[in-house]
């Protein structure tokens, strides 16, 4: 067994590496910094650390009065409170001007847990989404994680939203995986199914499709770690299967499944096309449980993807 | 410090800045009158008083920086940024017109001058808050002031960036309160809510002057206080009237954002103009 990683622990370390190496990273904190693992940059680059407090929305207007400084600031809560309780000012502040702020979300989906819906994270992704200039990432294991948060700091301009988990996964990237911006990485090939993901459903993705490979199915499965821009060559390729299939830690209203259906639905009639089966939570909250319950229950587990996926078929 | 002559030339600009604002806005089109011509001696005593400013490189590193939190008002520092020759007074027409420089509501990265993207209510205050952060972090000398509204301070997030101001010691923040008393309905107090606004703020730690916002000499005065507070943010509460210098709008809720007939139009310049006359006359 390969040694597992919660993607919040290892973004802390590339924080801080990224403040090391970039003078202008500086990280924001609303009183979480242990779960958000800013702690790092507390630590070693004090001077470049603030916690505001309980108090998300001015913690992201003061991000953006950094990025307008020609700061790198990196704000950070959880999922479901950097996004939805901030959203007005991310809007007008951060995306209207296209500043450079990153807005990274720990504990996305449902493996925040006991903690119950208020900090279970589904409806993240549509909301980032659905704004003018920003990105939205979403990294499936440790390697992705480092890559995407220095790739954050040098080479994405404008804002970013980075859904970070907490849910331990292995490495399922090659050790030599460098993350390009909007490009979406085969990770399987198999002919009559396609299981598009990000986070650590890739992981579970990727389990769905051993299991399937003992009934006789066949499935591709591809990283969609770029949820916006959305690597829409990705997504025509993978239709050429007779089932393309989402699978999100997430709603399944606005978010990839929403993505993926907008680009089939426009595809040219002749064009080959799957039919769309959407896998992630069913318009509803989420509740307190453990996370492995949870996933099992919204049926996110490599047993659960399976099964869904021999039924459609 | 400031002469008697130099608040005599500060009183003519606010003067000429505020036949600008109407004139730039027209009859016929709901504008935001009121409180920009609230704010207008405010805007003056800042842009041709306190702030460190090039108008031939307004993205001078080195500068002081101004947020126009409540972004509705945003005409006034059009003017300001124009009379001091950023972009032309011509331009002052193209006001919210399609495919204008000129928005409804500062945008930050169409027109320079403009540092902050404002509009929706109680947000400029942390934005100023990231500007003066950035500049302790980053070694510059730079001040920052941010203009709101009275009304503007029932939304929590000021409260939020108060807080904030005060446990950063943010020494190079000065926030001013432009408190005409009125908001886009009606009154923005009840009258005991009026006499607790500097209580408030200073029971946050701030340190607060309450000035005449129509006194050209006390502005000034107590902008060139706020700048020698080093150790922790200062508050300007400016009393002003809504609609100032055009007396059938003063302290009229209806003219937050009105449209004006030609003939109140024409009116309001002639008022404006007649006041402009009279200050020319003193000098």
């Amino acid at each position: 067994m390969s040694e597992l990683y919660q993607t919040r622990f290892v973004y802390g370390e590339a924080l801080a590496e990224a403040a090391e190496c970039y003078s202008e990273v500086v990280a924001l904190d609303a009183d979480l910094y242990t779960s958000t693992r800013t702690v790092t940059v507390r630590e070693r680059f004090p001077e470049r650390f603030l916690d505001l407090g309980i108090s998300e929305m001015d913690m992201v207007s003061t991000a953006a009065g950094l990025a307008a400084s020609g700061l790198v600031p990196f704000a950070n809560s959880f999922a479901m409170f950097i996004t939805a309780h901030c959203y007005d000012q991310i809007r007008i502040q951060i995306c209207y001007p296209s500043l450079h702020v990153i807005l990274a979300g720990s504990s996305g989906g449902l493996t925040q847990g006991p903690d119950g819906a208020s900090h279970q994270s589904l409806e993240d992704v549509a909301l980032m989404r659905a704004l003018p200039s920003m990105t939205v990432l979403a990294p499936a294991d440790a390697i992705e994680t480092r890559a995407m948060t220095l790739a954050a700091v040098r080479s994405i301009r404008g804002p970013v939203y980075l859904r970070l988990g907490r849910y331990p996964v292995p490495n399922v990237l090659p050790s030599g995986y460098t993350f390009e911006l909007g490009k979406a990485t085969w990770l399987r090939e198999g002919a009559n199914v396609a299981l598009l993901a990000y986070g650590h459903m890739v992981w579970a993705a990727l389990r769905a499709a051993d299991l399937l490979a003992t009934q006789g199915v066949q499935a591709s499965v591809v990283n969609m770690s770029t949820i916006k821009p959305l690597d829409t060559t990705a997504v025509r390729r993978a239709a050429t299967a007779s089932l393309v299939v989402t699978v999100e830690e997430h709603s399944i209203v606005g978010g990839l499944g929403s993505a993926v259906a907008e680009v089939l639905a426009e595809m040219p009639v002749q064009h080959a096309r799957g039919r769309l089966l959407r896998l992630g939570t069913r318009d509803v909250f989420g509740e307190s449980g453990l996370a492995d319950e949870l996933l099992a229950k919204h049926g996110l587990t490599p047993e659960g993807i399976s099964a869904a996926v021999l039924a459609a078929l | 410090m400031i002469d008697a002559q130099e608040v005599m030339g500060l009183r003519r600009t606010a003067a000429l800045m505020r036949r600008h604002i109407v004139a730039m806005m027209g009859a016929d089109k709901a504008h935001h009158f009121g409180g920009s011509l609230s704010a207008a001696d405010i805007m003056t005593a800042l842009y041709f008083h306190a702030m460190r400013y090039d108008a031939y490189d307004p993205s001078w590193s080195g500068r002081d920086r101004f947020v126009m939190s409540k972004g509705h008002c945003v005409p006034a520092q059009y003017v300001a940024l124009a009379m001091l020759g950023v972009f032309s007074v011509d331009e002052l027409k193209t006001l919210k017109q399609l495919g204008t420089r000129l928005q409804g509501h500062p945008a930050a990265h169409l027109l320079p001058g403009i540092e902050a993207c404002t509009g929706s209510l109680g947000q400029g205050l942390s934005f100023a808050n990231g500007l003066a952060l950035a500049a302790r972090i980053k070694g510059e000398s730079y001040h920052v002031y941010c203009l709101m509204g009275d009304g503007e301070t029932h939304e929590g997030q000021v409260w939020e960036a108060a807080r904030s101001a005060v446990q950063q010691r943010l020494g190079n923040l000065t926030a001013i309160i432009d408190r005409n008393r009125l908001k886009a309905m009606d009154r923005s107090y009840q009258a005991d809510d009026l006499a607790a606004l500097p209580d408030k703020w200073q029971a946050f730690g701030w340190r607060v002057v309450q000035v005449d916002g129509h006194d050209m000499s006390a502005l000034v005065h107590a902008l060139d206080w706020a700048r020698t507070q080093s150790r922790g943010p200062a508050l300007i509460i400016a009393e002003t009237i809504k609609g100032k210098g055009v007396s059938f709008m003063e302290d009229q809720p209806a003219y937050h954002n009105a449209a004006l007939t030609a003939t109140q139009f024409e009116a309001a310049l002639q008022e404006l103009d007649r006041a402009l006359a009279g200050l020319e006359d003193q000098a």
